[in-house]
Parts: C-alpha cells; structure tokens; sequence
C-alpha cells in the first residue's frame, strides 16, 4: 500500500518494519490500539514520509559534494565503511533478531515474522507447531529485546564481525530447517528453504563485499539446485551420486558458482565459501564419476583445520576414501573414533557402512547401516539407510543362492 | 527437536491407589498441576500437543485376523501393570530439555499431595532434517 502510494518498495517495507516494532514496544505497555491496522498503516506513513526526505536530503548532500570534487579525488571508501556505511534499517532489524542473547528458536522466528514478513500462522504451520506456541515465541524473543535494552541501530564496529556470523547462522538454520519432511505434500506450507534463500539475498544485497555471506548465499543456491532430484516418487531420499542430474536447476548452479568465484578471491575465506565450493564441484561434475574428488578432500582439510568440527573430519575421512580408496578411509574414520562428541553418532555408522559397501564387505557394511538406521532422528534418513541395508542384505542370499 | 513424552501409570513401580479413590482436594491438585504443565510449556513455546487417555477399561488391543478381519482383545490387561495415561508432544531445544520436562511432569502429585514419580518415556519424534547423503 505505502510501496504503491510512494513508489519505493524498498522504503514503504522499512517504514513498515519500524511501525511494527514500534507497535511491539508500545502495544505491550499501552494496550492494542482500536484499530491496529489503521494504526500500522499511519505510523509507517509517517515513518515513510520522514525515510524519503532523509533520502532526498542525503541525495543533494551527495551531489552537492560530487560537484565540489573533481571526479579523481573521489577515493574509494574504508573497507569497514564500505560494507555498513550505508545505514539500513533491514539490516539493523536482521541483527536485532538474530541478537546472541535470544535462542535459536526464538531468533528464527522473530526473523521470519519481522523481517521475512511471515504471519505467526505461517511460520507455525512451516515448523509443525500450533500458532499459539508460535506466537509465545515471537513475543518472549520481543520481550527478551526489550528487557535487555538492546538498541535499534547498528551494533559497535568491535562487535559486527561476531554478530554478523550470528545472523548467518540463523540464516543457515532456517535453511536447513527447510529439509525437513513434512507428512505430505501440503501446499499451505511456506517453503523454509526458499524463504532463508529471499533473507539471505537481502543481507548479500546490503553486504555486497562480505565474502561470507557471499559464501553463504552460493551455498544454499547450490544446495537447493540438486532438491528437484533428491527425493523419489514415494518420497524416499536419493544420494548425491545417483541422482538424475539433468533434473538440477541449472540456473541456481550457475549463480551459485558466480558468487561463489567471484567471492573467494577477495577473501577472508570462512566456512561457508569452503563449503559452496564443494557444494559447486558437486554441482558442477556432469557424472558422479568425474567429481573432483582430490580438490574436494584439499577443501574438507582446510575447512577441518577452520572448524575443528568432528562432522567436518568424518566428511574429510570420506572424501579420503574417494581419493586414496576406502581402507585410507577406514583409517581416517578409525582415528576419530576416540572423539566423544562423535560417539554413538549415526553419521559415523552411516559413513563406515558406506565405506564398508565401497570395499565389498557387505556384511559389515550391513551391520552399519543398521546401525546407523537405529540411530537417526530423521525418517526419510531412516528409510534410506535401512533400505541400503536391505539391498545388500539381499544381494547377499541371491549370491549364496547361485 | 520434537519429543513425544508418554505417561505410564504404573501400579508396579510406585505404591499409590488408583485416583478414584483419592480425595477430592487432590485430585483437584493433580489437575491443577498438569493445568499449569501445560499452560507452562505454551508459555515457553514448547508446547505441540498432548491429551489424557481413557483407562484400561475402554482400551482395546486390535489384529487383523484371517484376511485382514479385526480381532479385538478388551481390556483391562491384568498381565500389564503397567498402561498408558496420556501424551506429550513437545518442541524444545535439547534432548535434556526434554528429560527435564518429563522429570517435572512425574512429580506431579497424588494422595497426601506426594508425588507420584510416575514413569515418563522420553522418545525423540523423527522430526529432524535429514543430512546430505
């Protein structure tokens, strides 16, 4: 509505946003008004009108200094200054709601609802939970806001680094929260994935010179190109190395390969340019077969010794097994196992069992995969590994039967 | 993560008469408590769903039988001592939120306003996405 009456969207949205959080602020301690749409509406009109005059202003202030200066002297700014010198209030509400101080829980879906634009109803449906626990959620994040004192404006230069690595992060739960399965095909559900994708393009497009969330963009492009192919017709999981690639979205690969080319040179390297770049040797291999597979193993070591993290290293022990054959990656496996925070975990069943396949000893192979079945916490997963299981299994009796 | 959280009354392993024979000022308490169980975990965002479950006496144990036909078994089951009172489903951060969620519901009370450390089964619902495989 405002979008329309003014002609900028991007605007009319800030204006909004801040109405709604004005409203979270005021509602609480001064009751709802009577019409709260109305309401809305005339706060962010103002909000609005005060945005596109400072925009104006700050317009002539710049074109009064371009005027003044001869076109060489124009320096490139700071690199700090570059990247948050423009104030922005999306920007300054992404950090808010993905402050340190509120749970995971919470920061995800105060982002969703404030910056994202997701009714509480929506956002409850995507996460299977009912609206009211929902809404419980949103307002004690809010509350939590409020009662820390936390300031609408952009956190301390000393502090960014740090919080921008927390809205990342929430970006990337949202993400990944967008894998999970629901009971069916349901049509009401907002697509978690496509949503963390839209936020994390609205970060990229504020931070254009911030590798990481370069990295973190192409990361998820390149993840969700594969999806088309990586569930059955029943539903079931497919590996990477047999999916039916001609069903990758090839436009999603390619811009994720874009961003990420264009981001890792320019550094610093973080986690998530390391993994789209083996999410893009993925993507980009025309064959299971022809994957880079010894580029892959030099970006999981480097990504191992970033993290420290015992999912990188079992990772790294796998691509080991691609690149020097399956008992170097045993080895590997084997050397982790002393890590406690590996212990009972399925990944490390799953990663042997398939290795174990690798090597053609099916029993142990089978005996993992089981395992690794009993363990997960995920049924698509579940069904997968008991599945590769059962192959085996099965492969097994038809070979003693001939 | 979800977990399901299952109730079992159990005659075995806690010394209590059934709650028809409680007073009515604590079965007053007990239903008041799981009131505020539940009001609690909405407050929390943690709450998804749960419901009380009719007694041994309604419950029936269904088999297909000779094609497909329902064989009904009628309870009560005098070889369990044990049976399911109700559910919980909850949305929490970690797997110990969820034991300690369970271990308050168990000490929900019962006669003389004691608690009744009825046994929680903590199960995690397969609700997690899965990894790349």
């Amino acid at each position: 509505m405002l979008a329309r009456r003014f002609g900028d969207f991007a605007t009319a949205e800030d204006a909004v946003q801040e109405a709604l959080l004005a409203a979270a602020r005021q509602w609480p301690d001064e009751g709802t008004p009577a019409n709260p749409r109305g309401w809305l509406i005339q706060v962010a009109y103002r909000r609005m009108i005060e945005l596109v005059r400072a925009e104006a202003a700050r317009r002539n202030r710049e074109d009064l200094v371009a005027r003044r200066e001869p076109d060489d002297r124009r320096a490139a700014p700071a690199a700090d200054e570059q990247l948050f010198g423009e104030r922005d209030d999306t920007l300054v509400l992404l950090f808010l709601c993905c402050h340190p101080a509120l749970s995971p829980a919470s920061a995800i879906a105060l982002t969703l609802r404030a910056v994202g634009g997701l009714s509480t109803a929506e956002i409850a449906h995507a996460f299977l939970v009912p609206e009211a626990t929902m809404a419980q959620r949103i307002s004690r994040a809010k509350q939590r806001i409020r009662s820390s004192g936390l300031p609408f404006r952009m956190p301390d230069e000393a502090d960014r680094g740090d919080r921008l690595a927390a809205v990342r992060h929430v970006l990337y739960l949202i993400f990944t929260e967008g894998h999970t399965s629901s009971a069916g095909p349901d049509l009401r559900r907002v697509d978690l994935s496509v949503e963390a994708i839209r936020l994390t393009r609205t970060l990229h497009e504020q931070l254009p010179d911030d590798s990481e969330t370069t990295g973190l963009l192409a990361l998820m492009l390149l993840t969700e190109a594969r999806s088309p192919a990586r569930t059955g017709p029943s539903g079931e999981l497919i590996s990477l190395a047999e999916q039916d690639r001609s069903r990758w979205d090839a436009s999603a690969v390619a811009e994720g390969v874009a961003l990420v080319t264009h981001a890792l040179p320019r550094g610093p390297v973080g986690p998530y340019q390391i993994q789209a770049a083996i999410a893009a040797l993925h993507d980009e291999a025309p064959s299971a077969e022809q994957t880079d597979w010894p580029q892959i193993l030099a970006l999981y070591e480097v990504l191992e010794r970033q993290s420290g993290s015992p999912v990188v290293a079992l990772n790294r022990a796998v691509a080991t097994a691609m690149v020097h054959g399956p008992d170097a990656g045993l080895a590997a496996i084997a050397e982790l196992g002393n890590d406690p925070r590996l212990a009972g975990h399925h990944r490390v069943h799953a990663a042997r069992a398939h290795l174990y396949e690798m090597a053609g000893d099916r029993d142990r192979a089978i005996t993992e995969y089981r395992a690794a079945a009993a363990r997960t916490n995920s049924l698509p997963e579940q069904r997968y590994l008991a599945m590769r299981a059962a192959r085996l299994a099965g492969a097994r009796s038809s070979s003693n039967d001939e | 993560m979800k977990y399901m959280l299952l109730m079992q009354f159990s005659a075995a392993g806690t010394e209590f008469p059934p709650i028809g024979t409680w007073t009515p000022e604590e079965i007053r308490a007990h239903i008041a408590f799981m009131g505020d169980v539940n009001a609690k975990l909405t407050a929390d965002g943690e709450w998804v769903q749960g419901e009380g479950l009719g007694g041994p006496e309604q419950a029936r144990i269904v088999r297909a039988g000779e094609g497909g036909v329902p064989v009904v078994t009628e309870g009560p089951f005098p070889e369990t001592k044990e049976f399911l009172a109700g559910w919980w489903i909850v949305d929490c951060a970690t797997p110990e939120r969820a034991v300690q969620i369970a271990a308050h519901i168990s000490t929900a009370p019962g006669p003389g306003g004691r608690p009744l450390n009825m046994p929680i089964e903590v199960h995690p619902v397969m609700s997690a996405p899965p990894q790349e495989l």
